[in-house]
């Protein structure tokens, strides 16, 4: 094959590029302005503030003792009853197609044949999502907040504060499981879908029959390791349980705090690595 | 002094058994416009995404500027701009904020950014968008962003991939200036592309590759010249009167040079004739002399296309 002769050109100023962890925060930047403009931020929002003004309405009128008996209860029924759904529904708004989308909707042909790496674009993207979910979550813990120093006034327990902690430990391992699931499709239903059916149906019914049928620990669910979370909130802490007598017995398994972070971290772990090197691979055919 | 450079070594990708790249080696340097042609599924787009690294070779290397871009991609395409297939813009993002980010990303500093952004938006008329939503763009107006986007950081190299694709005429045209530009600026242009009159218009050199083989990699010149073919060109003349076989044959069948004359229907005619572009000058000027309400004289192929039909045979 012949090959043309090459002119010479003067020579052309080359940039500097960014470090990766300055084209990771432009990642984010972009990533949380893009949720801010659509309606996915705020329609989570308005989620959440409906859950929200639902408790704050329900426990003015009717005054449950479940939440009134004490401080410790008011935010285990609050706090914990809800949170859970919350993060599952953070990490299925922001997480569920934020990896699938850019095939699906050809958003990441813009992004990729620029000179960045792609670990630089998962990060960015899985911090812009950690963001928009923890303003979530804070205006819920806020309202949550504002409730119980109404009927408590400021005794806080600690525990709530160990509980807010576990959120966002429960937060962070669910992203990292949707972000790992939106690598696995390109399909942004199909990651939003298994997302969803996952946290919502599944997780809760394995955990159910694991613990009634073949009645072991099920300390391989990240549902279970999130149950530190209530957990934490209850005085005093729960521990396994067994009820019953012969082959009627029944075992309620409880998650320790160490147990519960190791879970979760492994999830986070386990997922953000393999949710990485899944869309490292991934080609844009 | 520095040259731009864009070179395959080898370069092959398969899909399971379906081979859609096999051992391209091409080597472009310097300042100019490659034009790369082949027919659809040929591997054009292919070679541009392995030079992006929005896929991976299964075989063979792919180096800008000396850079492999799968080993070290962030260096290899820091001066490289890319258009790859139609890339969509986040819908809720406007003009200025999408080529922020690739401003940020890229490393321009802020105010050479905000110029280089109103630069680049009005180079591709879109100036009057610049703060509308994306999402509320047609395709067109889309792809003239994503030109914008490719062209913000004055990149060396920049790679094209159909970048006509859902534009109208003008818009056409007005990318085809900023090629020609682009050329002016001793930038390295390698642009693949379905519109062998747009090659032919811009590109200074041709690469046709075909069922993900290179066929030629030449000059225009020199492609047109050792591929175009018997020589013969072919020219349609369209008349304002009614004309019939037997003027045909008399009267034009008898000029110089002219190999066989057909009538399409009363009032068009196609001439094959032999010969480069003296022949076809003198044709017009003897045709224009019989009047016989000659009102158009057009070729009705190109060189290049005649070399393309010619090398390409068969589409997928």
């Amino acid at each position: 094959m012949t090959q043309p002769t090459s002119p010479t050109v003067p020579d052309l100023k080359r940039r500097v590029l960014p470090s990766s962890v300055s084209q990771i925060g432009t990642i984010t930047k972009y990533e949380l302005v893009n949720y801010f403009r659509s309606r996915r931020f705020f329609v989570l929002l308005i989620i959440g503030l409906i859950i929200s003004a639902l408790l704050t309405t329900l426990v003015a009128y009717y005054r449950p003792s479940s939440f009134l008996s004490s401080t410790l209860s008011f935010y285990s029924s609050w706090w914990a009853g809800a949170i859970t759904f919350v993060i599952i529904l953070s990490g299925i708004f922001y997480g569920g197609d934020a990896i699938s989308g850019e095939f699906q909707n050809k958003t990441g042909y813009f992004l990729v044949a620029n000179p960045l790496r792609r670990s630089s674009i998962y990060i960015g993207k899985w911090l812009g999502a950690l963001i928009a979910s923890i303003i979530m979550l804070g205006v819920f813990a806020a309202i949550a907040i504002g409730n119980g120093i109404y009927y408590f006034g400021f005794n806080i327990p600690y525990q709530l504060w160990e509980s807010l902690l576990f959120s966002l430990l429960y937060l962070i391992a669910v992203l990292g499981f949707t972000f790992f699931f939106s690598s696995l499709f390109k399909s942004t239903s199909m990651s939003i879908l298994v997302t969803a059916i996952l946290f919502l149906f599944a997780f809760n019914l394995i955990q159910s029959l694991v613990e009634g049928l073949v009645k072991i620990e099920p300390w391989f669910l990240i549902t279970y390791g999130a149950q530190i979370i209530s957990n934490v909130l209850t005085d005093p802490y729960p521990t396994t349980a067994t009820q019953g007598f012969g082959p009627n017995t029944f075992t309620t398994f409880a998650a320790t705090i160490p147990e519960g972070i190791a879970i979760l971290l492994a999830y986070f772990v386990v997922t953000a690595v393999l949710g990485l090197l899944l869309f490292e691979r991934k080609e844009f055919t | 002094m520095s040259t731009p450079s864009i070179v395959a070594e080898n370069l092959t990708k398969r899909y399971g058994s379906f081979t859609a790249l096999s051992n391209l080696n091409l080597k472009i340097e310097g300042s100019k416009c490659v034009g790369f042609l082949g027919p659809n599924g040929a591997g054009k787009t292919t070679t541009l995404k392995i030079f992006t690294d929005m896929i991976r070779a299964s075989e063979g290397r792919a180096l800008i500027n000396g850079v492999d871009v799968h080993l070290n991609k962030k260096k290899a395409l820091s001066s490289v701009g890319a258009l790859i297939e139609s890339p969509e813009i986040y819908p809720a993002l406007t003009p200025r904020e999408a080529l922020s980010m690739v401003a940020d990303l890229r490393g321009l500093p802020r105010a050479e950014a905000r110029k280089k952004i109103e630069e680049t938006v009005a180079e591709v008329k879109m100036n009057e968008w610049l703060d509308k939503k994306v999402g509320k763009f047609s395709k067109g107006m889309k792809q003239r962003i994503n030109i914008a986007a490719a062209l913000l950081s004055d990149p060396e190299v920049i790679m094209l991939d159909e970048p006509t694709t859902g534009l109208d005429p003008r818009g056409q045209a007005e990318v085809r200036d900023i090629v020609k530009d682009l050329k002016k600026k001793n930038r390295l242009v390698f642009m693949s592309s379905h519109l062998l009159n747009e090659v032919q218009e811009i590109c200074d050199e041709v690469a046709m590759i075909d069922h993900g083989k290179l066929l030629v990699y030449d000059s225009l010149s020199n492609v047109t010249t050792r591929f175009s073919g018997d020589g013969s060109n072919t020219v349609e003349i369209e008349l304002s009167r009614d004309i019939d076989d037997q003027s045909v044959n008399r009267n034009i069948a008898s000029l110089t040079s002219i190999s066989s004359v057909e009538r399409i229907d009363s009032r068009k005619v196609r001439i094959h004739f032999s010969g480069g572009i003296q022949n076809q000058e003198r044709l017009l000027q003897d045709l224009t002399m019989m009047k016989i309400g000659m009102i158009s004289f057009r070729p009705s192929s190109s060189a290049l296309e005649d070399t393309y039909l010619n090398l390409i045979k068969d589409t997928l």
